[in-house]
């Protein structure tokens, strides 16, 4: 049973990755007709705003170590710490936190960039095109974050109070042996409470709404003289939003580098697929379900009776729901079927 | 292109043969006649030939083709550890693994069009990648990849009572060792041959049936033809074409590793498909070639080059110059990758060949006037017509 409850809650949060971009990627196929292969880049973009913004805090001043008298000591001390003490010690320490409130921002612009500049000369051109261009963009931002923060992951502390694991055992009333780390925790909850935030956004006020009515007919909404080209790209901005704070808040967990959002874009190109090409749940609900079942599959007790099977599971999944239920799991009938 | 005679063919075929065999002199100029990298332009040519064959010509595009070069190297290099280090059975049998791999996966993939076969495609790439990684480390030899020893059996070897040599023995053809030169004429070889199949290929009523399925599926099934079959066919040709390009990869270096599966190798023959021109017949070969020239010149490069190539201008000049350019150099050259990648694609779908046969129409469209000498501006009004 403790077993089971640590395997789902390993699952959850690597689970809440893949739904935030998932999401992310629905979004835009949802509204812009798009399949957007540098999706994963935004993820490594996101993780790689903490990364800057966790070196920036900690720009450092080399001084003399008084602690040491019998030679000459320096050691490097963060600007901020000299000017404000132990506040200063506290923001850095809340860097990954604190990054949110950038990568909100230039997560936004990125987007709203992207899409100005070059995914709207996409709509009317074929998928393999799509996927083609976007793909090499990936490519050029990847080169372009590897080219300034290195090749090697580089790793960013939780801050120091939820650095440690809580015991979810007692807290759940199973006994003490469900030992999970706090920050994979606040993930969890994170990526429930931003998914939270962009149904409500879609389903409770005028702008969603509209959204919501473009995404199933597009053409019948523009005739009633609304701009919606805007509003998508909005939307694309909104989803480059979330996948680069599921990478902010995925640097503790995983020490991001480059390709990061290579590794995750592939995971998560499969979620969309078995969640249902277009639909919103599903693309969440199949993110969390294929976290899970990766989890599980890492047993060790299933890796001795199928060998290799965590290496392969998703895309085994992914294989069976594609010829078994094309449409995927919540998929409506129709879209994208083939 | 647009006159398909046996006759044209025949001249394509033989000016691409004479093209290939006498590689090693015209590439002098351009500093590329050493047999290392000829032969990766025959190979990477073949390889590209082979994805046209799928993505060109039936319109599938594939994302997992590095599998079936994966699988053409480990098999070639498993033929030379067991049988022989004769090229042939090993070339012989990469091909044929490569072809019933590929028959076993598009069985499944061929099942989605669109979107969701590039992505079932690629997951598939990606199982294989990573079970060469792990579980299958006997036969892949994981991370360090599938090398060749001293003491492996080579049964045919010793039972037709080859000598072998002190140290590791290279690939031979009865008994000529393929290193060098030789090696590249073996791959250009089989690169001609590769074209030409592809060109009968391409003239078949069989061509044409793809063709077909490429520009419209659903009217081909209302006309009452199953496309599966055909579909199928082309899928495991191109997958031989890929195990062929894979096993030469090991004759020219016995050596085999899992990164040839990566998806990145799989975008990579993707590239060099539309570089040079999607559907065309010279197009991938071209493309591949190009990709791999660029890739051995720039990621050569760094920036102490970069400086005394621009030395000739002030420092406050080539200092911003040089530290742009040296980000799409050395190892950056991926960078270049990506950012050619975008530019084709926006600017010229058609790849290289379209550009050329624009530029053609032009000029012959001009010539009555008298006046055909602007080819820079004929050129910059066919990227324009490309936007």
């Amino acid at each position: 049973m403790d077993a089971i409850v640590l395997q789902i809650l390993n699952g959850l949060d690597k689970g809440g990755a893949y739904a935030l971009i998932a999401l992310g990627l629905t979004l835009i196929f949802g509204t812009l007709g798009v399949v957007n292969f540098a999706h994963g880049a935004l993820f490594m973009l996101g993780a790689f705003c903490s990364v800057a913004l966790q070196k920036l805090l900690t720009l450092s001043m080399k001084v003399k170590d008084p602690s040491v008298t019998f030679f000459d000591a320096y050691k490097q001390i963060p600007y901020l710490e000299i000017w404000l003490g132990d506040t200063g010690k506290a923001i850095i320490d809340y860097a990954v936190p604190l990054s949110i409130l950038v990568a909100i921002p230039v997560m936004l612009l990125i987007g709203l960039a992207m899409e100005r500049g070059l995914i709207r000369h996409f709509y009317k051109r074929s998928h393999a095109e799509q996927i083609l261009v976007t793909f090499g963009l990936a490519i050029v931002l990847q080169e372009i974050v590897k080219h300034f923060f290195g090749a090697n992951p580089v790793p960013v502390p939780a801050p120091a109070t939820v650095a440690g694991s809580a015991d979810v055992g007692a807290l759940l009333g199973l006994g003490s042996s469900v030992i999970y780390p706090w920050w994979r925790l606040i993930y969890l909850g994170f990526s429930l409470v931003v998914i939270a935030i962009v149904f409500a956004f879609l389903q409770f006020t005028t702008f969603g709404m509209v959204v919501r009515a473009g995404m199933a007919d597009r053409e019948a909404v523009g005739l009633l003289g609304i701009n919606i080209q805007r509003r998508f790209t909005i939307v694309f901005g909104i989803a480059a939003i979330v996948a680069g704070l599921a990478g902010v808040m995925y640097t503790p967990i995983l020490p991001p580098d480059y390709h990061i959002g290579m590794d995750f874009l592939v995971l998560s190109f499969v979620v969309v697929v078995v969640g249902g090409m277009g639909s919103l749940p599903g693309a969440v609900t199949a993110g969390f379900l294929l976290g899970i079942l990766q989890s599980f599959a890492s047993m060790t007790e299933v890796k001795s009776l199928l060998p290799g099977i965590d290496q392969i599971i998703i895309y085994l999944v992914a294989v069976v729901i594609l010829l078994v239920r094309p449409r995927g799991l919540l998929g409506r009938k129709g879209v994208m079927e083939g | 292109m647009q006159d398909n005679t046996p006759r044209n063919d025949l001249i394509l075929f033989a000016c691409f043969s004479i093209a290939v065999l006498a590689m090693p002199l015209w590439t002098a100029p351009f500093g590329a006649d050493y047999p290392d990298l000829l032969q990766k332009f025959a190979i990477y040519g073949i390889f590209a030939i082979g994805f046209n064959i799928l993505f060109g010509l039936t319109g599938y595009l594939s994302f997992g083709h590095a599998a079936f070069l994966g699988v053409g190297s480990y098999t070639a290099v498993w033929a030379f550890k067991l049988l022989t280090m004769n090229v042939l059975p090993a070339v012989l049998f990469g091909v044929i693994f490569a072809g019933i791999f590929a028959a076993a996966i598009g069985f499944l993939s061929l099942r989605r069009t669109g979107i969701y076969f590039s992505i079932l495609t690629l997951a598939f790439a990606q199982m294989s990648y990573n079970l060469a990684y792990s579980v299958l480390t006997p036969l892949t030899n994981g991370e360090t990849g599938l090398q060749l020893r001293g003491t492996d059996p080579r049964l045919l070897d010793s039972l037709l009572g080859v000598a072998t040599p002190d140290g590791l023995p290279s690939p031979n053809l009865f008994g000529f060792e393929l290193l060098g030169y030789p090696s590249f004429y073996f791959c250009a070889v089989m690169l001609i041959i590769a074209f030409y199949l592809a060109l009968r290929i391409t003239r078949s009523p069989f061509g044409t049936m793809l063709r077909a399925i490429k520009s419209n599926q659903n009217r081909l099934s209302y006309t009452g033809v199953n496309t599966r079959p055909y579909a199928m066919a082309a899928f495991v040709i191109s997958g031989m074409y890929a195990g062929l390009a894979g096993s030469l990869l090991a004759v020219t270096d016995p050596l085999a590793g899992a990164e040839r599966m990566q998806w990145t190798a799989s975008g990579e023959v993707v590239l060099m498909t539309i570089l040079g021109g999607a559907g065309t017949m010279l197009g991938p070969i071209l493309g591949a070639g190009i990709i791999k020239y660029f890739e051995n010149i720039f990621s050569a490069f760094n920036d102490a080059t970069l400086h005394s190539i621009f030395g000739f201008l002030p420092h406050w000049l080539s200092d911003p110059l040089v530290a742009v350019l040296g980000l799409f150099v050395g190892d950056g050259w991926q960078l270049t990758l990506g950012a050619l990648f975008m530019v084709i694609v926006i600017f010229l779908p058609g790849g290289l060949m379209e550009g050329a046969t624009r530029l053609i129409q032009l000029t012959r469209r001009k010539r009555p006037d008298g006046g055909s000498s602007e080819d820079a501006a004929g050129s910059r009004r066919a990227f324009h017509a490309g936007e």
